[in-house]
């Protein structure tokens, strides 16, 4: 990989760095990102689900209200934050959070790591398309500035559920998709040894996404990606959520509102 | 699966599917002109058979009441995407041949028992009703005109879920719908939500479970994630009742089931309800 670097790297090399066991996570992001961090439990209607977290944090002096998907380090970890898949729990947790932030005038900063929203019987059951559907109708509306980060893998709606925002940030070796590269190759290509060319054609990396007018900032990351160097790549992320932060400060509410119903209708508009 | 297949048993003496039709889950004959006349509802085991765009229009609304806008807006491809099977431009054309629509929805104003709303009705036979960036649009540009005529909303879902050949910007047609459905409510007008078979993936998980009232037809396959991955995931075979119509319901999903041939007087009844 770190040869690799040198050159141009493919899209699935990018899948495998913004998969890596060893890239910062949320926990990461509290422990270096923030200098304060209150974590506030569950959705108030059936439990607290693990593979999305949030409460009130402070980023450089700025009090937010911070969300994100949770990925471990370790079995153990991974298997309490089911992998950063959240459940219906998670989403309405999230959007109890995002109200609070409505209420207090704080904004929200979401960072974004899933391979997917957890495809289980039980989130079926207790609603996964509904939660994610109504985060969708919420986010668009909710008077707060919102920065979004995707930092690793932007898996699909379960990523999208907490990523309707004024601010798509996105780190230089994340991806955002609409499904996975296997899952696309096994239904289009009908094998999933495609991932790679499926990854290719799906447009998933940073660059791309920017062209195409879905992201707004690519935040850089340290030669070989964010594990090689955590508190660099930290440190960059921290730089631009605070410029983001200041810039959308300016901005009246109403102001804020339009502008971002705007930017997500021309979204496809060709 | 057609219903104009003619099955291995067909009595001899049927010439063509212009007579029979089969009903695709109890295998009954029914003379084509009943199935039709019953909205493809088997009058045997009350199947309710997929309707293209406009048989669904011909159920729901005052006969010749409908009046198609935005049918300009069709398919792009902003990836440029090929798989194995061939590029997406050459689907999506003959997607449109095969259905006589641009997109996978139809929107447009109508009347029901009456009553003048924005419709938009998707078309499974249309990819499968995916949600690419023109289905996304032209259901944008119908929320915004039921805002601007003061009318309610009723949208048809009928879809696998995002379109992946059009990649992150089918994925954000959900955010695109419900801002704009967001942006409805907040006018104060009614939306109601109707899921047939199939409603799953992006579009359960976006403007089809958002709905003032989400009513479903009897049966109809309604869900996020596919029954394969969900067992592959759990490892565990699911029951057959999972994601119908009837488990949405009695988990709290849904406000009504309600069989085709009352639909259309039920959303009537519900927007005189709404002050329609
Ligand atoms: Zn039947």
């Amino acid at each position: 990989m770190a040869k690799k670097t040198q050159k141009k790297l493919s899209a699935w090399d990018i899948v495998q760095i913004a998969r890596h066991a060893e890239r910062p996570n949320i926990a990461d992001i509290i422990r270096l990102v923030c200098s304060d961090f209150v974590e506030l439990h569950g959705d108030r209607l059936f439990g607290d689900d693990r593979g999305l977290i949030g409460g009130f944090a402070t980023i450089g002096g700025e009090k937010v209200v911070l969300i994100g998907h949770r990925k471990g380090r370790g079995v153990d970890e991974n298997i309490d934050a089911n992998f950063g898949m959240a459940s219906p729990e998670g989403y309405r947790k999230a959007m109890r959070l995002m109200r609070l932030a409505e209420k207090y005038g704080l904004p929200v900063v979401s960072f974004v790591d899933t391979p997917g929203a957890y495809p289980g019987s039980e989130a079926e059951a207790r609603g996964q398309a509904e939660a994610i559907a109504h985060n969708l109708e919420f986010m668009s509306t909710l008077r707060a500035p919102m920065v979004i980060v995707i930092c690793g893998e932007g898996g699909s709606g379960g990523a999208l559920g907490i990523a309707v925002g004024d601010r798509i940030l996105m780190l230089q070796n994340a991806v955002y998709s609409v499904i996975s590269p296997e899952g696309c190759a096994s239904i289009l290509w009908r094998d999933g040894t495609k991932a790679p060319q499926a990854a290719e054609t799906l447009k998933i990396t940073a660059p791309s996404l920017k062209k195409l007018g879905i992201i707004d900032e690519i935040v850089p990351e340290p030669a070989g990606g964010a594990h090689t160097d955590p508190a660099a790549a930290l440190a960059e992320i921290k730089k631009a959520v605070l410029a983001n932060l200041a810039e959308l400060k300016k901005i009246s509410l109403d102001d804020l509102l339009q502008q971002r119903y705007e930017k997500f209708s021309a979204m496809g508009r060709f | 699966m057609s219903w104009f297949e003619k099955p291995a048993e067909a009595p001899a003496s049927a010439p063509a599917e212009t007579v029979w039709a089969v009903c695709p889950s109890c295998k009954a004959y029914i003379a084509t002109k009943t199935w039709q006349d019953a909205g493809k509802v088997c009058p045997r085991c009350n199947y309710h058979a997929r309707l293209s765009g406009r048989e669904r229009i011909a159920v729901l609304t005052d006969a010749g009441s409908f009046k198609e806008f935005n049918s300009a807006i069709g398919v792009n491809d902003p990836l440029g995407f090929k798989d194995a099977s061939g590029s997406y431009a050459d689907k999506a054309k003959a997607a449109a041949a095969k259905t006589g629509a641009g997109e996978a929805v139809l929107t447009g104003t109508a009347k029901i028992c009456k009553i003048e709303v924005v419709l938009a009705v998707m078309d499974f036979k249309f990819l499968g009703g995916s949600l690419g960036s023109g289905t996304g649009e032209r259901i944008l540009l119908a929320a915004e005109k039921a805002v601007a005529l003061k009318r309610p909303l009723i949208i048809v879902s009928a879809s696998g879920g995002a379109r992946m050949h059009e990649g992150i910007v089918s994925l954000m047609q959900m955010a695109k719908t419900c801002a704009a459905i967001a942006r409805l409510k907040e006018a104060g007008l009614p939306y109601i939500s109707i899921l047939t078979d199939p409603t799953t993936g992006g579009v359960s998980a976006s403007y089809a479970m958002v709905g003032d009232l989400n009513i479903a037809e009897p049966k109809a396959l309604i869900g996020f994630a596919g029954r394969r991955v969900i067992e592959q995931t759990i490892k565990q075979k699911l029951p057959d009742d999972f994601q119908t119509a009837e488990y949405t319901l009695s988990h709290g999903f849904l406000d009504h089931i309600v069989p085709r041939k009352e639909l259309k007087n039920f959303v009537a009844k519900i927007l005189r309800y709404a002050g329609f």
